[in-house]
């Protein structure tokens, strides 16, 4: 249990209040770049996942991991700017190799991407394991960007990460219509003149630039979810880009304030796995609860669309009853509705308390009656499924056994004007392919149906 | 002396595993999923004895097994029911259950033999000292027959699964690689076949985690295959192949790591990728060559008919 | 209305009431039809008409969201090795490491046990169907050093080698060269005189009457189906190449996008 006495009870407060008095300048500024990196990996992630690039941002950060170590060999420092250009340098050779190898030979995307990604990271790793053993000074910490440290980082490290996270920001905002009009369509963007090429290029180069002043903070290994988990949380969120953008670097944000605050707790931990996890975190709360596109959204949806349905069936079928009745009778009980429709009890039960609810019908021990506003609705639907079936058989060569199920459906999200259009297109729309009459379109009732009105008005 | 050779036999076991494993997920166009699996099982590992308190093989190979499923299973969910990219959706799963694997192994450093380092390098140097002892009594190991390495006798049971899977399976694992709709039309179950190469994938790199750790494992996975898919002209020479350019690789790394004093297991990583780059370019050329010849062979009989 | 005339017993392969979509695009609603056997069948319609989509719901390639489908009178899963099909030639992945004569031995694959290899008899039926079609020089290549015609002969003769009673080929003509488009002809006929069905998405409707016995016509719902001189009409054509029914086409997608199709429990 030794990481548990790190955060033993007493000092955890005691840390935390620490934490956000700022008593310590170094905190402030870690919190605020981790901000800045959490705003702008999000960011620039969004385009990565817009290209379909979702795990390029992987691929990326593991690439750096050997840049960093032939800076430290060659200059022998250990000077944020160095391993900043060392990174970058080498983030970029994997990023055209993952370009270069599906073009020219056999390798598909996918592996090309496994392939960059594994062997740059185990020549990082080889470099690394070298460097150990050599009788150098100042090499200790190098392996604090596998998985980030927060707490390990150094004013410098800091201004470095600022100057660059701010630097991104500000290009994307100020290309931001070229980059979305890219992201979206790329063949149109080139047939308008835009040099494509050239925004691509900026666009690989702050990935790579966020990618590679994140691993202090992240770490090599945990980078891509940086990038990608907080555009995917975002995406359930909104559908305009924009709004999807600002969403994912907040989320991004929130997950960096956290991560700081644990690794300022607990020292020992690295930062980059808990930024991950409340990022996930994060995710899936978008997954399931996001206002419009949420999983728990969408279900609820269903089911009111199912009571809609299945409301809707039971007047059909009250209407269908006192049709068969030649408009004499106007009650019926359970028996005659399950005669005509098959519909389990309990579901029918609960359907028919809604509907007297809505007062659509009425329940007295005669049985059950269609109201004014019941029978209108009835024969609104009634209308809508025989001038369907209709249709599929003029317009779609469906025989008359072939369209009931179909109009079943679709009477339910027929609207107005598409009635008017079928109207319209239809030759025959007295009858429907059954020989049934199909009720008048407009809201006065037909003759023949008038007589139903009379005794319930 | 003894110790090298155990250490050599185990890499030599674990490279021909995952080369022979690696070249299905490259015809299946799988190469992420064999990167998103190989994290994944650390949480396994991690699980698994947190669960049992237990190190023994079965216990890994079983929480590996679950847990690249799943990973595999809630890929495919997210991508098909939170409507995203597959690869997107692969990248968020992996990446939440490794870094719950780190933080577990951060959490539990004492009391789990594993570290950070060894997730990342995996052990390969230690390899031979922790022995697997037979016929002794509890906690003694003197009384009892040494037979040698644990994550010898692992990987081991390990590469025999996948080769006896191999040969086994060879025709239905080929018609399902080639062509998915195909091997449909012929009745084959292909969600099976997919699952089934997930375990694979998942016990190989079980296996291999003692001594290559997590992350480059993938390396073996995905370039060994790779060198071989570009030579191959039947799976059976790519399967060979591979096997080849993964033995080579870590007789070169072994080597390399020796001169250079570095991590065994990276320089083996390191040796594949050289060896893939080699034949990449000495296939470039080939190409150019060919082309040039082409050209000239073209440009004399131009020269003869003008004459 | 043709397709509706009185069912066939034992039809090689009916239809009943075929829906597909992609995401919520209708791509197919309601197709219903029979085919007969010994026949040659064009599917017939205009580009993002369904057709290969058609196959490939008849083949449980892509999931249909309603309907039926029966080979002989049974369902798929118990016909499976009478059935062929033949992807198009776009789909395969032809840097995949085989060769011309593994390919073909595919084909054999679905009679065997998994523990199973290749017999001798497997072996003499792959090398007649590759003879049939003039490939049995080529058994050694691998497949992407083959021209478009002799991919599409090896893919043939894969289906050839399975034996089976009913062909499903998505576009065998198209990209092939003149001597391949004989050779697929003569295949044609040599399996209709072996009381062999095939079906074909077909594209090219200047030959569609010469070299296909029936058509279906196809766009994004059954315009008709019949013998040719029955159905290879102006009024078919202009229905087939005239535009979607739209309200058809928007209520369809409508429905997908809520889920209509699940709501109802109480059909």
């Amino acid at each position: 249990m030794d990481a548990f006495t790190l955060i033993n009870p007493p000092s955890l407060w005691d840390n935390w209040l620490a934490f956000w008095s700022f008593e310590d300048m170094n905190v402030l500024w870690v919190l605020i770049g981790s901000i800045l990196l959490g705003m702008s990996a999000s960011v620039i992630g969004g385009f990565a996942f817009l290209r379909r690039r979702s795990l390029i941002g992987d691929a990326l950060a593991h690439a750096a991991l050997p840049g960093v170590m032939m800076a430290f060999l060659l200059f022998q420092t250990r000077d944020p700017l160095i391993m900043f250009l060392g990174a970058v340098t080498s983030s970029f050779i994997g990023f055209f190799l993952i370009d270069w190898l599906p073009k020219n030979t056999k390798i598909k995307a996918d592996a090309a991407l496994a392939i960059t990604l594994s062997f740059f990271f185990a020549l990082g790793l080889m470099l690394l394991s070298f460097i150990q053993g050599l009788e150098v000074s100042n090499k200790s910490g190098l392996d604090k960007i596998l998985f980030g440290q927060a707490a390990a980082m150094t004013e410098e490290d800091i201004r470095l990460l600022a100057v660059v996270t701010i630097f991104i920001l500000v290009t994307v905002s100020l290309f931001f219509q070229k980059f979305r009009l890219i992201a979206f369509n790329q063949t149109y963007a080139k047939t308008i003149g835009l040099a494509v090429n050239r925004y691509e290029l900026l666009l690989a180069l702050l990935i790579v630039m966020s990618v590679v002043v994140g691993l202090q903070l992240v770490g090599v290994v945990l980078m891509a979810a940086v990038l990608l988990t907080p555009i995917a949380a975002a995406r359930y969120w909104s559908s305009q880009l924009s709004h999807i953008l600002i969403i994912a670097a907040s989320l991004g944000a929130l997950s960096a304030i956290i991560s700081t605050q644990i690794s300022y707790l607990a020292p020992a931990m690295p930062t980059g796995p808990w930024m991950v996890v409340s990022l996930s975190m994060l995710f899936i709360i978008s997954l399931i609860f996001a206002p419009k596109k949420g999983l728990l959204k969408r279900y609820l949806e269903h089911k009111a669309l199912r009571q809609k349905v299945s409301e809707e069936n039971i007047l059909r079928t009250l209407y269908k009853l006192v049709e068969r009745q030649s408009f004499q009778h106007h009650h019926f009980n359970q028996a005659d509705i399950l005669g005509l429709r098959s519909v389990p009890a309990d579901c029918l039960q609960n359907t028919l308390k809604l509907l007297c609810k809505k007062s659509l019908i009425t329940s007295d021990p005669k049985g059950f009656k269609l109201t004014e506003k019941g029978l209108e609705k009835a024969i609104q639907l009634t209308r809508r499924h025989r001038l369907w079936e209709n249709y599929l058989n003029e317009q779609a060569d469906l025989t008359p056994d072939q369209v009931h199920q179909q109009a079943e459906r679709i009477e339910h999200i027929l609207t107005d004007e598409q009635e008017a259009q079928l109207r319209l297109e239809l030759t025959n729309s007295l009858l429907d392919p059954h020989g049934n009459p199909i009720p008048d379109a407009s809201n006065h009732v037909s003759p023949q149906l008038k007589k139903v009105q009379e005794p319930l008005t | 002396m003894i110790n090298d050779i155990w250490i050599l036999a185990t890499a030599a076991l674990v490279a021909a595993s995952c080369a022979l494993v690696g070249v299905f997920l490259i015809l299946r166009r799988q190469a992420l999923m064999g990167d998103a699996i190989s994290h994944s099982v650390l949480l396994g590992i991690v699980l698994a004895y947190l669960i049992t308190d237990s190190r023994s093989l079965p216990v890994m190979l079983g929480g590996a097994v679950i847990i690249g499923l799943v990973t595999a299973w809630l890929s495919d969910s997210l991508h098909r029911f939170g409507k995203l990219q597959s690869d997107a959706s692969i990248g968020i799963i992996f990446t939440l259950f490794f870094a719950i694997g780190v933080i577990l192994v951060s959490l539990y450093a004492g009391q789990i033999d594993l570290d950070q380092e060894c997730v990342l390098y995996g052990e390969i140097a230690f390899v031979p000292f922790d022995t697997i002892t037979i016929g002794g009594l509890d906690n003694d190991k003197e009384s009892g027959f040494e037979i040698g390495p644990r994550a010898f006798w692992g990987i081991g049971i390990v590469f025999s699964i996948v080769l006896i899977s191999i040969v086994v399976g060879f025709n239905r694992l080929k018609t399902v690689a080639f062509h998915p709709n195909l091997a449909i039309s012929l009745g084959i179950n292909v969600v099976f076949w997919h699952y089934f190469l997930m375990t694979l994938v998942s016990i190989t790199t079980v296996a291999s985690f003692d001594a290559v750790g997590a992350i480059l494992v993938v390396a073996l996975l995905v370039i060994p295959a790779s060198s071989a898919y570009l030579l191959a002209s039947s799976l059976k020479s790519m399967l060979w192949l591979a096997v080849a350019y993964s033995q080579a690789a870590v007789v070169i790394g072994y080597s390399l790591s020796y001169i250079l004093d570095s991590s065994i297991s990276a320089s083996i990583a390191v040796s594949a990728g050289i060896l893939l780059f080699i034949t990449i370019l000495v296939l470039q050329v080939q190409k150019k060559l060919r082309q040039k010849r082409v050209i000239t062979i073209k440009m004399v009989e131009t020269v003869k008919t003008t004459l | 209305m043709t397709h509706k005339s009185s069912p066939l017993e034992n039809s090689p392969l009916s239809v009943k009431y075929l829906s597909m979509r992609y995401h919520h695009k209708p791509v197919l609603t309601d197709v219903s039809f029979e085919i007969p056997e010994g026949k040659t069948i064009a599917i017939v319609g205009p580009n993002g008409a369904g057709k290969s989509t058609l196959l490939k719901g008849i083949m449980g390639l892509e999931p249909i969201m309603e309907g039926q489908v029966n080979f002989f009178g049974e369902p798929l899963a118990n016909q499976r090795l009478a059935t062929a099909y033949v992807p198009q030639r776009e789909e395969i992945d032809w840097d995949f490491p085989i060769n011309v004569l593994d390919v073909v031995l595919m084909g054999r694959h679905g009679h065997l046990k998994l523990w199973q290899r290749p017999s001798q008899i497997d072996h003499e039926i792959a090398e007649q169907a590759l003879k049939d079609l003039q490939m049995w020089d080529f058994k050694d290549r691998q497949i992407s050093e083959l021209s478009g015609g002799q991919q599409q002969r090896v893919f043939l003769a894969r289906a050839l080698a399975q034996k089976a009673n009913l062909y499903l080929m998505d576009e065998p003509f198209a990209g092939v060269d003149v001597a391949t488009e004989k050779t697929i002809i003569e295949l044609f006929k040599d399996l209709k005189s072996k009381g062999k069905t095939i079906i074909c998405v077909h594209h090219d409707l200047n030959t569609v009457g010469e070299y296909f016995d029936w058509i279906i016509f196809i766009n994004a719902r059954l315009v008709a189906a019949g013998p040719v001189e029955e159905v290879l009409t102006k009024e078919n054509l202009s229905k087939t190449y005239g535009g979607r029914l739209s309200l058809l086409n928007d209520l369809t997608e409508k429905m997908y996008r809520t889920q209509l199709n699940k709501a109802h429990d109480t059909d």
